[in-house]
């Protein structure tokens, strides 16, 4: 056996050939078609109202700055919703998990609530609650559509977050449970410090993605009021009659999606070849 | 310390998996429950931890029924330990961790306070060096030593250990049993599910054999290795001793 002078084994060296080969064909082939797209497209014969309409640079750049500040109202309504759908779903969640007799409301409620707002899309709820609520006529502060809209959403994405966190406790082996009580903890102990932690870090990933649907989800609360980047989108639409703002709308959120996207997949895969 | 069980019963499914079973322990005994997989030895260590419910029949510990329905069983399982043969460790947290969470949330004493009997706990097993790794960093056998570290710091009167060496490999399993023989010096009162029958006839003070849910036969263990009485007991024997 004589090892090549790179310091190799055979095996490196052929799966190195093979590697470098299959880069090169990968890299000329995403070109060919890139070439392919620049060239052919512009010869539609509709492309140049096309582009004018959706990649207009001039609206680009005259629409970025507000519709950036826009996607701040995103953020922040994101930003604080978050946080309320996660213990809201994991309050329910537990609620769903109660075995004293006493508290079966809460068990009742639970399972209903889960059932309720998993079962109407989001659109709709942010209709009823976000119109529906602030038609009471209430005073100020609380007629605020921020406020109604932000509720609709916390309301259906924590129906959706309880399933995952229960999902996350069942899967949690029973052992682990009888270990805990057998010690002398308490039941409540015993879910906390012993099958919570564990519930919680299975469904991290699963959690990364309803955080990226929620991400989306705040567009629809431009039906009932907020001046969110969606609206503004629309507002400039009608101002210049071209649709290159909703093009610039969908980059500002690529930016921020596509990069936590990345995250969750790597955090799922991560965790399927931990558990593999 | 004197443990009493008295005409056990226990169905799961609709199976009759304990079917009376009536044992007194006294203190300091290392009883050994052997018998076929499926006669109903693990489910009566979960019994008596009351990790079960009992269908019928009575625990009598120091003259008080802790079976008695309705019972808060906390306080109880404080003082009867169970070790597992899966081990069970708590795998978010670290052979230290483990150790500390029942003592800590039920004594509500502080470390410091615990550490002194904990870290002796530890090093009397050989464990010192291993109080910050996660179970996952620790071998089967000192994941098991753990286990029984984590029971014990709870100190209860009363350890049950259930085939606690039969998911090792065989070169661990001495390290395991050499810290039950050192738990049986200090007189800990013990019952064990085991299938090593070496261990059981050389330690152990009394051996029970489990058929169906009944005791089926009990003595010293010379006794009921060499002479058996029961025809069930001779085939057990004549399989397990035949297979090493
Ligand atoms: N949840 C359950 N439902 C129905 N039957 C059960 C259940 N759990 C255990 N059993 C049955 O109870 C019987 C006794 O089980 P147990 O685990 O106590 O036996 P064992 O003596 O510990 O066996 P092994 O040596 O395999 O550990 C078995 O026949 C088992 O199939
Ligand atoms: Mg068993």
């Amino acid at each position: 056996m004589t090892t090549p002078s790179s310091g190799l084994t055979r095996r490196q060296e052929y799966e190195r050939r093979q590697r470098r080969r299959s880069l090169v064909i990968a890299g000329s082939s995403t070109a060919l078609i890139i070439l392919a797209i620049v060239l052919l497209v512009p010869l539609a014969p509709g492309w140049e109202r096309v582009q004018n309409s959706f990649f207009n640079a001039e609206v680009f750049a005259k629409s970025f700055p507000k519709l950036l500040s826009a996607f701040l109202v995103d953020v922040a309504i994101f930003a604080w919703s978050a946080p309320l759908i996660a213990i809201l779903g994991l309050a329910i969640a537990l609620a769903r998990d109660v075995r004293n007799p006493v508290l079966y409301p809460l068990r009742l409620f639970g399972m209903v609530y889960t059932d309720v707002f998993r079962g109407v899309p989001v659109v709709l709820v942010v209709y009823l609650i976000g119109f529906g609520i602030p038609g009471l006529g209430l005073p100020r502060p609380w007629n605020s559509p921020y406020i109604w809209g932000t509720v609709a959403l916390v309301l259906t994405y924590s129906a959706y977050v309880a399933e995952i966190f229960r999902s996350g406790i069942e899967s949690v082996h029973a052992s682990q449970r009888s270990a805990a009580l057998s010690l002398g903890l308490s039941s409540s102990d015993s879910m906390r410090f012993v099958v919570l932690p564990q519930a919680i870090r299975r469904v991290i990933p699963a959690q990364m993605n309803m955080l990226i649907a929620l991400q989306k989800d705040v567009a629809l609360l431009s039906f009932i009021g907020p001046v969110e980047i969606f609206r503004q989108a629309g507002v400039f639409k009608s101002l210049l009659a071209n649709f290159t703002p909703y093009v610039v709308a969908a980059l500002i959120f690529l930016v921020i999606t596509v990069p936590t996207t990345r995250l969750a997949d790597h955090l799922i895969s991560k965790q399927n070849r931990a558990r593999s | 310390m004197k443990l009493r069980l008295d005409q056990i019963k226990k169905t799961l499914g609709n199976r009759l998996v304990l079917d009376g079973i009536s044992l007194d322990v006294s203190q300091g005994e290392m009883i050994c429950l052997i018998g076929a997989s499926g006669s109903g030895k693990s489910t009566l260590l979960r019994c008596i931890n009351l990790l079960e419910p009992l269908d019928d029949g009575a625990i009598w510990l120091d003259g008080h029924d802790i079976a008695t329905p309705g019972l808060d069983p906390q306080p109880v399982r404080q003082k009867i330990g169970i070790v597992f043969q899966s081990y069970n460790l708590f795998p978010h947290m670290t052979a230290l961790e483990n150790v500390l969470l029942a003592p800590r949330r039920i004594t509500k004493k502080s470390r410091a306070d615990l550490m002194p009997h904990v870290g002796e706990l530890f090093e009397r097993f050989g464990l010192s060096q291993h109080m910050d790794q996660y179970p996952d960093q620790l071998s089967g056998g000192q994941q098991q030593r753990v286990a029984i570290v984590r029971a014990l710091a709870m100190k209860p009167e009363i350890m049950l250990f259930d085939e606690i060496t039969s998911a090792l490999d065989p070169e661990l399993v001495g390290e395991v049993l050499e810290v039950l023989k050192a738990l049986k010096r200090e007189g800990m009162t013990m019952i064990l599910a085991t299938h090593e029958m070496t261990f059981a006839r050389d330690v152990g003070n009394r051996v029970c054999f489990l058929d169906r849910g009944r005791i089926l036969e009990q003595g010293p263990p010379e006794q009921v290795f060499n002479t058996p009485k029961e025809p069930r007991t001779r085939d057990f024997l004549a399989r397990v001793l035949n297979r090493g």
